[in-house]
């Protein structure tokens, strides 16, 4: 309580002898402040991140502008720098790990949600949460030692055998690459898709099944047809929010994709994603362009994510009807 | 049976068991996560792994002690941070809360939760560690108790509104005043529920590698104090795995098993209390 009169007035609220023993005398109002500046420093640094991050990325925005984003050079000694490969390699990661993930999650909250007994789908769930609560520094170390290898002597091969004719499968099997990096990315954001589409999919009416059912359409049918589209954007909602886990994903990518800045069109060649890039060069950035640009790098990431997450919570909030910021 | 019939009947079936195989395959990954760590890893947890300090480079033996008490120092920091943002806040939004300021405040802890840790990691990096210019414990805590707040301030407010509203209403009848109540009524109510999501809040930042690597830095020796860069365990798995010297790649892979067993203990134990009728009735 000593504390109360120094928060309030850092709060910027009015301040005064008689407001102070007005409320003084209610503890609730005193209760009351106290909180609200603690709810208040969330907000405050939200606004002090955006903040340092604008600013000190200023030297490089104001040197580079837009072409910032369409130069491929990345320099350091020479004062060049440009994103254009790390917001590729970024992309098509996220891209990837995309095309995997959505319909192995999809069908996974499909048989939790619709198909498996109530006690079944809680203890695979509850696996489910586990998984997703494996740190990525773990998902990169059996990348590196179990999937580089594999990637290296079988499926790599095994793929420019079938589909070598395409662009996307020649060139030599590192075992690290883009491929590699969009493999693990799928791993990782199949717990999100899952247990976010699973929650969707419980919250249609029975109505919506029952009535499928009853004009004599199969279970799979009930489903497809009746359940997913009344539940389309929420699920729209889940893969927006993994995609935003795959842009800002660090560690695991940073240790499979091969940190290498080149855009080739085979998904073997090496290549490096903005997250990875500030994981490898920040701490040893020397001079205040590279130390800028970097910071710019963080910016764009940010400002995705950003975005990415305001989308992803409006579709859910659509859906479920009980979204992340409207309570009920 | 028409051919139509049976066409629609195979096609459920197949469906139906691709969805369920879908299902295995996204719960066997934890299972091969696991089975690779421990018979990579089982071998070198032993005493030497959490007593001594790492060798020189390129000599074997060690153990990685500093970057397990590295690792505590930093959780230690980023709780005494960003609990009580968290639960004081969260106490606001669930008990005091109007109508603008709290969807304000959610819309916020929402997007700072999906925020990369890489950024908070600069962000950490701008406000910590540039001002004082070198790398340090405080930072690396002040970066993951960020991650922190809004975990901890939304489960919160979630168990706080879980309280049956009879119970307020008995003390308020008493004549306690509204933090009376709270304080002494509601809180102690929804304190097992909110002590478990600052456990897994915990849990969650304790692997975080990315927002570590320009606060926390890294560090062969012991760091005294609290403003000396220090290792710890996920800085400690990425250096060491990444490095091309075998026996840092089997201690990487005892460092994961270490990590992965903790963060794995405590997800487990928190949820299996949790459901076990802690979740309270809503009113």
């Amino acid at each position: 309580m000593a504390t109360a009169p120094s928060t309030a007035a850092a709060a910027g609220l009015p301040w005064g002898p008689r407001a102070l023993v007005r409320r003084a005398r209610s503890g609730d109002e005193i209760a009351r402040l106290i909180t609200l500046v603690f709810a208040l420093v969330v907000v405050l640094i939200a606004v002090l991140l955006v903040y340092q991050l604008w600013t000190n990325s200023a030297q490089a925005r104001h040197r580079f502008g837009l072409s910032f984003f369409w130069n491929t050079t990345w320099d350091p000694v020479a004062g060049q720098f440009g994103a254009l490969t790390f917001v590729y390699g970024t992309l098509v990661t996220s891209a990837l790990g995309l095309l995997i993930a959505v319909p192995l999650g999809l069908g996974a909250a499909i048989f939790l949600a619709e198909l498996a007994p109530r006690r079944l789908s809680d203890n695979l769930t509850f696996l489910i949460d586990l998984l997703a609560a494996v740190p990525s520094v773990i998902y990169g170390l059996l990348g590196v030692f179990i999937l580089v290898p594999l990637m290296r002597t079988e499926i790599q091969p095994a793929l420019k055998r079938i589909l070598g004719f395409t662009p996307l499968f020649q060139g030599p099997a590192y075992g690290i690459g883009l491929l590699t990096a969009g493999l693990v990315l799928a791993v990782m954001i199949v717990p999100f898709i899952i247990s976010v589409s699973r929650e969707v999919l419980l919250a249609v009416p029975g109505d919506q099944r029952e009535a499928a059912l009853a004009l004599g359409a199969t279970r799979w049918e009930a489903t497809w047809r009746a359940v997913v589209p009344y539940a389309r954007t929420g699920i729209m909602g889940s893969i927006f929010l993994a995609l935003a886990r795959a842009l800002g994903e660090t560690m695991a990518v940073t240790m499979v994709i091969g940190n290498n800045p080149t855009i080739s069109p085979s998904l073997f060649s090496p290549g490096y994603s903005i997250a990875a890039v500030l994981a490898n060069e920040f701490s040893e950035a020397t001079g205040n362009l590279y130390l800028s640009a970097l910071v710019e790098l963080g910016l764009v990431l940010f400002l995705l994510t950003f975005v990415l997450n305001g989308m992803a919570r409006l579709l859910i909030l659509l859906t479920t009807g009980r979204g992340t910021a409207e309570r009920t | 049976m028409s051919l139509r019939m049976l066409w629609r009947k195979s096609v459920n079936i197949i469906m139906l068991s691709l969805t369920g195989l879908c299902a295995l395959v996204a719960v066997s990954v934890l299972f091969f996560i696991l089975g690779y760590l421990v018979y990579h890893g089982g071998r070198d947890v032993n005493w030497d792994f959490f007593t001594k300090l790492p060798k020189p480079v390129g000599e074997a033996g060690g153990g990685m002690a500093n970057a397990i008490v590295g690792s505590g120092k930093l959780l230690l920091i980023a709780a005494l941070f960003g609990v009580p943002v968290g639960l004081l806040g969260g106490v606001y939004l669930a008990e005091f809360g109007g109508r603008a300021v709290p969807f304000v405040v959610r819309y916020t802890a929402d997007l700072m939760n999906g925020v990369p840790s890489i950024v908070i990691g600069i962000f950490a990096y701008a406000l910590v560690v540039m001002p004082v210019h070198h790398f340090s414990t405080l930072a690396g805590g002040f970066a993951l108790g960020v991650m922190m707040i809004p975990i901890v301030l939304r489960s919160t407010e979630e168990f706080l509104h879980a309280v049956p509203r009879s119970l307020r209403e008995g003390a308020m009848a008493l004549g306690a005043s509204k933090w009376r109540t709270i304080s002494s009524v509601v809180l102690p109510a929804a304190s097992r529920g909110i002590l478990s999501a600052a456990l897994l809040a915990l849990a969650r930042v304790a692997g975080e590698t990315a927002p570590l690597l320009f606060t926390a830095f890294g560090n062969r020796f012991w760091s005294p104090g609290w403003s000396q860069p220090t290792a710890s365990l996920p800085v400690m798995i990425f250096t060491y795995a990444v490095g091309p010297y075998d026996d840092w790649h089997r201690q990487a892979w005892a460092a994961g098993l270490v990590l992965l067993g903790l963060v794995l203990v405590t997800n487990i134990v928190v949820r299996a209390v949790l459901s076990r009728g802690a979740s309270p009735q809503r009113s």
